[in-house]
C-alpha cells in the first residue's frame, strides 16, 4: 500500500503556537484511520491542514496523486446557515459540485444518484424539507449523504457523531465500513474510544505531539492515554521561538 | 373622471410620467432579486453603505461634466467597486471582519464625496444627487438603466449556483472550489451596479430602498428562494407604479413616494403576510396525526 497523505515534521498552529507540533507519518490508501486525543490536543487542526485551510508553520503536507479539492471534509462546526431557505435536496446536491462544476447542470442520472444517496441515509422523503426543520441527527445524516454524492477518494469527518442518537450513529458507521470498503481513505476524529477499538483499524493518538500512531490496539494502549491526558492546554505566552536548525529539541513544560 | 383614466391617464399624457414608470419598473426588476440575495447573506445594511460609499465617484463625474448621467455612473460604479474589493481585501488578509472594513471604508468615501460637491456646487445639487429626480428621467438615462438592469440579471444568473452554495454553507464551497472569494465580489459589483442604475432615478441613498424594502416584505410571504425574488420584483413594480401615481396627484417628490409605498407594502407584510406576526400568533396551535 502507498500513502495518500503524508506528513513531514509536520507543525501547524494559530499566531505562531503550535497546536500540532513535529507530526511525522503518512495515511495509507485506503486506510481506515481515527484521530483520538483530549480537547485542544490539535486534532481538528490537523484536518484543517490536510484540507489546505491551514498553512503548516512548518514541515509538510503531501497529497499523492490527489488535490485538495477531491478531498472530501465534514466540519466539527458547520456553517450552515440554516435558516437559508433550502430545502434537503438542495444541500445534499452541493455533493456534485465535483463532477457538475460552477455551471453544469443536474442531470437524470443525478437525481437518481440523490435518491440513493438520501436512501443510504435513511432520509428518503426528505427531498423538499427546509433545512431549518431538520434535526442534529438528521442534518449530520444528510451532511453523510453530501459526501456520498461528493465521491471523494479521502474523506475527512471531524467529530461527527457529537451529540447524534445511537441509531443514527449506527446507521452512519456502517456508511463508514462501506466507503472503507470501497478502499477510500477515511480519517474521523472521535472521543468514543470504544467505538474506534471496535470499528477502526488505525489511530493516531494526537496530545499536540504525536503520542503513538498505528494499530489500534497498540495506540490506544492504557499507558499512551495516560500520556495524552497529562498534555497542558494552555499556551506558554513567553515560550521562545522555535529553533529551526534543531529538529527534534526538547519541549520543556515551563519555559 | 373614469377610474380608468385615474390610474392611466398621467401615464398616458405625460412622457416624464411614462419614462419614469418605464425607468422605476426596470430598476425593480433588476434590484430586487439583489436585494433578496443581501437580505439572505444578512448583508441588508451593506446596500446602504454601498450607497455611500458611490458618492465621491458621482460627485467627481459631476466636478468634471456637471449633471451629465455617464461620468456620473461611471464615476460612481468605480467608486463602489473600489470600497467593496478594500473592504473585501481587509477582512480576507486580516482579522476584521468584513462589516467593519466596509463600514471604514464607505465613511471615507461618504466624506470626501460631500467633500467634492461642495468644492463645486450648491446643496441643491448635494441634494439631487442625494436623492434623485425620476422625473427627470431623459432616453439616456432609460438606455444606461435598461443596459444596468440587463447585465445584473444575466450576471446573478451566471453566478446563481455558486452564490446559493455560499450562502448555504460557505466551508463546504471552500473546501470544494476557489469560486467563494471571487463569487462575493462579483455579486457585490451587481449590488454597486444596481445602485449606481437607481441613483439617477431615485438619488444614492432611496435606491436602497428599491433594492431592500421588497426583499425584506417578499420574506414574509414565501418560503423559497425563487418566490422570494419573484415577489420582490413585484411588490418593486407595484411600488413603483403606485408611488408615482401617488406623487403626481398630491404633488409631492417623486422618489420618497415610490419608497414610502414599498415601506407600507413592508408594514402591512410584516403584519398581515402569511409568515407575518399576525398569521403566526392567532394560527391555532393544532397538529397534524404524524
Amino acid at each position: 500500500m502507498s500513502a495518500v497523505i503524508r506528513l513531514d515534521d509536520l507543525t501547524l498552529g494559530y499566531d505562531g503556537h503550535p497546536a500540532v507540533h513535529h507530526l511525522d507519518g503518512a495515511f495509507e490508501t485506503g486506510s481506515l484511520t481515527a484521530i483520538v486525543g483530549p480537547n485542544g490536543s490539535g486534532k481538528s487542526t490537523l484536518l484543517k491542514g490536510i484540507t489546505g485551510a491551514l498553512k503548516p508553520l512548518g514541515g509538510r503536507i503531501e497529497h499523492a496523486g490527489i488535490s485538495v479539492r477531491e478531498i472530501a471534509y465534514l466540519p466539527q462546526i458547520a456553517e450552515i446557515d440554516r435558516t437559508f431557505p433550502a430545502v434537503v435536496s438542495d444541500l445534499v446536491s452541493l455533493g456534485f459540485w465535483k463532477s457538475r462544476g460552477l455551471f453544469g447542470a443536474i442531470r437524470g442520472v443525478d437525481r437518481g444518484a440523490l435518491d440513493e444517496a438520501l436512501q443510504a441515509v435513511g432520509l428518503r422523503g426528505f427531498e423538499q424539507r427546509p433545512i431549518d426543520t431538520l434535526s442534529g441527527g438528521q442534518l449530520q445524516r444528510a451532511l453523510f449523504a453530501r459526501v456520498l454524492l461528493q465521491d471523494a477518494r479521502v474523506i475527512l469527518l471531524d467529530e461527527p457523531f457529537t451529540a447524534i442518537d445511537e441509531k443514527t450513529v449506527a446507521d452512519l458507521i456502517a456508511l463508514v465500513q462501506h466507503w472503507h470498503n470501497e478502499k477510500r481513505t477515511v480519517i474521523a476524529v472521535l472521543h468514543d474510544v470504544e467505538m474506534v477499538r471496535r470499528v477502526f483499524p488505525q489511530t493516531l493518538l494526537l496530545a499536540r505531539e504525536p503520542i503513538a500512531w498505528g494499530a489500534t490496539s497498540e495506540t490506544l494502549h492504557p499507558e499512551n492515554l495516560l500520556k495524552a491526558r497529562r498534555m497542558t492546554e494552555a499556551w506558554d505566552e513567553h515560550a521562545p521561538w522555535h529553533d529551526h536548525v534543531a529538529k527534534h529539541h526538547h519541549h520543556g513544560d515551563a519555559a | 373622471m373614469n377610474l380608468v383614466q385615474l390610474f392611466i391617464e398621467p401615464f398616458a399624457q405625460f412622457g416624464f410620467m411614462n419614462r419614469a414608470l418605464v425607468g422605476a419598473i426596470i430598476l425593480s426588476v433588476s434590484a430586487g432579486p439583489v436585494g433578496v440575495f443581501l437580505m439572505l447573506r444578512r448583508m441588508s445594511l451593506t446596500g446602504d453603505a454601498m450607497a455611500h460609499a458611490i458618492l465621491p465617484g458621482a460627485a467627481a463625474g459631476f466636478l468634471v461634466s456637471g449633471l451629465a448621467i455617464l461620468p456620473m455612473t461611471l464615476g460612481g460604479f468605480a467608486a463602489g467597486l473600489v470600497v467593496a474589493l478594500l473592504a473585501g481585501l481587509v477582512s480576507r488578509f486580516t482579522i476584521q471582519r468584513e462589516d467593519t472594513s466596509l463600514a471604514a471604508f464607505y465613511l471615507i468615501s461618504l466624506a470626501l464625496g460631500v467633500m467634492l460637491v461642495s468644492l463645486k456646487g450648491s446643496n441643491v445639487d448635494l441634494m439631487h444627487v442625494l436623492f434623485g429626480t425620476v422625473l427627470a428621467l431623459n432616453d439616456d438615462a432609460l438606455v444606461m438603466i435598461g443596459a444596468i438592469a440587463t447585465v445584473s440579471l444575466v450576471g446573478l444568473a451566471v453566478i446563481w449556483r455558486p452564490l446559493f452554495a455560499e450562502c448555504l454553507d460557505p466551508t463546504f464551497l471552500r473546501s470544494v472550489s476557489k469560486a467563494g472569494h471571487p463569487v462575493h465580489l462579483i455579486f457585490l459589483a451587481l449590488v454597486v451596479l444596481n445602485l449606481v442604475g437607481g441613483f439617477q432615478a431615485l438619488g444614492t441613498l432611496l435606491a436602497v430602498g428599491l433594492m431592500m424594502l421588497p426583499a425584506a416584505a417578499s420574506r414574509f410571504w414565501v418560503r423559497g428562494l425563487e418566490g422570494m425574488c419573484a415577489l420582490a420584483v413585484g411588490f418593486g413594480v407595484v411600488s413603483s407604479y403606485f408611488g408615482l401615481l401617488i406623487s403626481y396627484y398630491l404633488g409631492v417628490a417623486s422618489g420618497p413616494s415610490i419608497i414610502l409605498v414599498a415601506g407600507g407594502i413592508y408594514v402591512v407584510s410584516l403584519f398581515f403576510g402569511r409568515r407575518g406576526v399576525i398569521f403566526t400568533r392567532v394560527q391555532a396551535p393544532r397538529h397534524r396525526v404524524a
